[in-house]
């Protein structure tokens, strides 16, 4: 029993930090909301320059060959920093090529994809149950599905307009899936295992981005207290202010260990991750929709404003809360239907 | 990372767990009623005698020696196997971290022994009427007299106070100084001369508590725990304790989750439309579960790492109190119109008198609005009120 991270991924966090903090400030978050993708292909260069994006690439196609322990403490730091790039999408598609047949066709899939990922020239983007063919927009090769199976599209043509977030960071696509275009990356009893594994791995890593912009925002929301006064002191001296704030934190603080645990055991492979990973969405969900409420009404008007940057944060918490199962989908998987 | 125990920690748990299995008696009669504390401390000799009562104390004091996790892999047994409350637990998990840290060898091993077999079961001595949440109100004395003290007043709340054995307790030993300043840890007997025990009946009717009164009771100096004057910071040390890891195990949690579990299962049976109404409550009793033991086990590698725990605890205190709330009061739901029922001996039912016992989480060992101000100033830096 070792729950904690090593020197390497905690390191790895902290140039992540850097690489933000320097080319993600809030300013920069706001252009990508008026980006033609919602997200920069300049940064996620950069992120693939650092090893990000090919974090989960195997190393014989040119990336780190890591796992999901790997990766949820960087998806954190993305929910932290607010970064736009989409991650997550991009590794869950990586696993689904990994994962799929292993036939002549998708063999070549991946020997042409996965290094453009792990290079930072190519994003990849993955449809759920809930819009089988709909994907993050400006991404170069999608997989969706149909009843019959799982399919790998590249350059997917795209039907209708974008699909439009309150979080102006989040633009997605309808795609087109012509299967005769497409490479089959599984079918049948398979390609629905697949797809599980995926909304796993997706409430996982969403939970993971939850924490950390819950992070952001209760720590937005307390060097507000401190600074703002009223009635003589800092509002942060008040007790209605201050039990709101702690209790923001304690839902959130317990919330991380799920979403660390999860990605351990989606790695270990262990029977149970599918309920470790919907533990890891419920509460991380619940965390960040408190820590959102209670980070508004602790700013007050100014957190209402279009100007102030907390809404950056709050729509982000508000979208991810429903992606990849609520957190009362994911509480009645728990209940009585799965060891946990 | 690796959130699997290793093979000597599983061989540890397998053997607790046969030990367990073959001893752990079934209920026991309420600790808070003479029968019953007289049960559960013959229960504490048992495990004592097998070596099972202090597993991660040194073996010189009755323990096993073992570490952080593995005192964590007997607790998980301990409550999978169903076995009685510590009737010695305010000795064994709040003062003994106190007497390892603060003690004298000569203290450690005059009281350390009887603390682990329950022959010296022992209450705490802080609350007082004027002086709960403001702890640092006490007025309770102590008098500096040829060879020792001689301590006045009185001090109320006190946990198992009606049948222990000793006391520890915070008195002014400085009635010059203000509020943390000048107060004195002092251990007592409860047979001492002066010392006068009033048994307070708890909601559910027992005697769980007791107001403790002091009339020119004399302690020797060797019975005062860390420095004369410096108690606040002694006195803080087993509030760690008691807010953390020590005194509220995850497995408690774990175990009354699964048990909820198998209540909503046969709900599910009976009443399918509760079942499916409550399904909900439920799954949260389980996340905040693995939560709390997940958090635990983060924090016993941050402290098995050299990394000091803080004003953290304070977050475990409000998370462990506001969960075993959380379980009960869903079980109590579940079980609808019976909950209320009493059973044939006039007693609460398992789920009833576990709902008793979580109400008094959020007041105990500091309210959960002063766990809140902690939190509030010493992990998120806001300004004090």
């Amino acid at each position: 029993m070792h729950f904690a991270f090593d020197e390497r991924q905690l390191e790895f966090r902290a140039q992540l930090r850097a690489l933000a903090e320097a080319q993600c400030p809030p300013g920069a978050l706001r252009d990508a909301w008026d980006s033609e993708h919602g997200w920069s292909p300049e940064r996620w260069r950069a992120l693939g320059e650092l090893g990000v994006t090919g974090l989960t690439v195997p190393e014989t196609h040119g990336g780190l060959g890591l796992g999901y322990v790997d990766l949820v403490l960087l998806l954190e730091e993305v929910g932290r920093s607010g970064l736009p790039e989409p991650l997550l999408d991009t590794a869950l598609a990586v696993s689904l090529l990994l994962g799929a047949d292993d036939d002549a066709d998708v063999e070549a899939v991946r020997r042409q994809w996965l290094p453009a990922v792990a290079s930072g020239a190519a994003v990849l983007g993955v449809a759920s149950p809930e819009y089988p063919r709909r994907v993050v927009a400006g991404t170069q090769l999608v997989v969706v599905h149909n009843d019959d199976g799982l399919y790998a599209v590249t350059a997917p043509e795209v039907s209708g307009p974008a699909v439009r977030s309150i979080d102006g960071a989040r633009h997605h696509v309808e795609v087109v899936l012509d299967t005769a275009r497409s490479t089959r990356l599984a079918q049948g009893r398979r390609a629905t295992q697949l797809l599980n594994a995926t909304y796993d791995r997706g409430a996982l890593g969403v939970a993971a981005i939850l924490v950390g912009a819950a992070d952001r925002m209760i720590a937005m929301a307390a060097a507000y207290a401190k600074d703002r006064r009223q009635f003589g002191k800092a509002i942060g001296s008040f007790e209605a202010v201050k039990h709101q704030l702690a209790d923001a934190l304690v839902g959130n603080e317990f919330a991380k260990p799920l979403a660390y645990r999860a990605a351990w055991s989606v790695d270990e492979g262990d029977p149970r991750a599918g309920a470790h990973c919907s533990m890891a969405k419920a509460a991380a969900g619940d965390a960040a929709s408190r820590a959102a409420r209670v980070a508004l009404q602790v700013h007050g008007a100014i957190g209402y404003t279009w100007e102030h940057d907390l809404h950056l944060w709050m729509k982000r918490a508000w979208s991810l809360a429903s992606v990849w199962g609520d957190a009362g989908w994911h509480r009645q998987r728990i209940v009585g239907r799965v060891d946990w | 990372m690796d959130l699997r125990f290793d093979d000597a920690q599983e061989r540890f748990r397998a053997e607790a767990r046969d030990w367990l299995e073959a001893h752990a008696p079934g209920q026991l009669p309420s600790l808070d009623t003479a029968e019953g504390f007289a049960a559960h401390r013959s229960w504490e000799r048992l495990m004592y005698e097998a070596r099972w009562s202090v597993v991660s104390w040194p073996g010189e004091f009755g323990g096993r020696g073992v570490g952080l996790l593995e005192w964590l892999v007997f607790e998980e047994e301990y409550y999978r196997a169903e076995a009685p409350t510590r009737v010695g637990q305010n000795g064994i998990f709040l003062l003994a971290p106190t007497l390892f840290e603060f003690g004298t060898p000569a203290q450690q091993a005059r009281y350390l022994p009887p603390m682990a077999s329950g022959d010296e079961v022992w209450c705490q001595g802080w609350s007082e009427p004027d002086a709960g949440s403001d702890l640092a109100a006490i007025r309770s004395r102590a008098e500096q007299v040829e060879g020792g003290w001689r301590l006045n007043g009185q001090k109320t709340w006190c946990s198992r106070g009606a049948f222990a054995d000793w006391l520890f307790g915070l008195f002014r030993s400085d009635p010059a100084a203000e509020r943390h300043r000048g107060l004195t840890y002092f251990l007592v007997p409860m047979d001492a001369p002066g010392v006068t025990v009033r048994p307070i009946a708890q909601l559910d009717g027992d005697t769980g508590f007791a107001e403790v009164f002091f009339d020119d009771v004399v302690v020797p100096d060797d019975q005062v725990l860390g420095d004369v004057h410096r108690g606040w910071e002694v006195a803080m040390a087993t509030a760690g304790s008691e807010r953390g890891l020590s005194l509220r195990s995850p497995a408690r949690y774990s175990e009354a989750a699964r048990r909820l579990e198998e209540l909503w299962r046969q709900t599910e049976v009976a009443h399918p439309e509760r079942a499916a109404r409550m399904a909900d409550a439920v799954a949260r009793a389980i996340v905040q579960a693995e939560a709390y033991k997940l958090h635990t086990y983060w924090t016993a590698t941050r402290a098995l790492a050299g990394e000091k725990i803080g004003p953290e605890t304070s977050m475990n205190k409000i998370f462990w109190s506001e969960a075993d709330l959380h379980i009960h009061a869903t079980a109590l739901e579940l079980l609808g119109a019976d909950a209320e029922q009493l059973d044939d001996d006039g007693r609460p039912g398992r789920w009833l008198d576990g709902y008793l016992f979580a109400l008094a989480g959020p007041i105990y060992a500091g309210t959960n609005e002063i766990q809140r101000n902690v939190v509030a100033e010493r992990v998120l830096g806001l300004p004090r009120s």
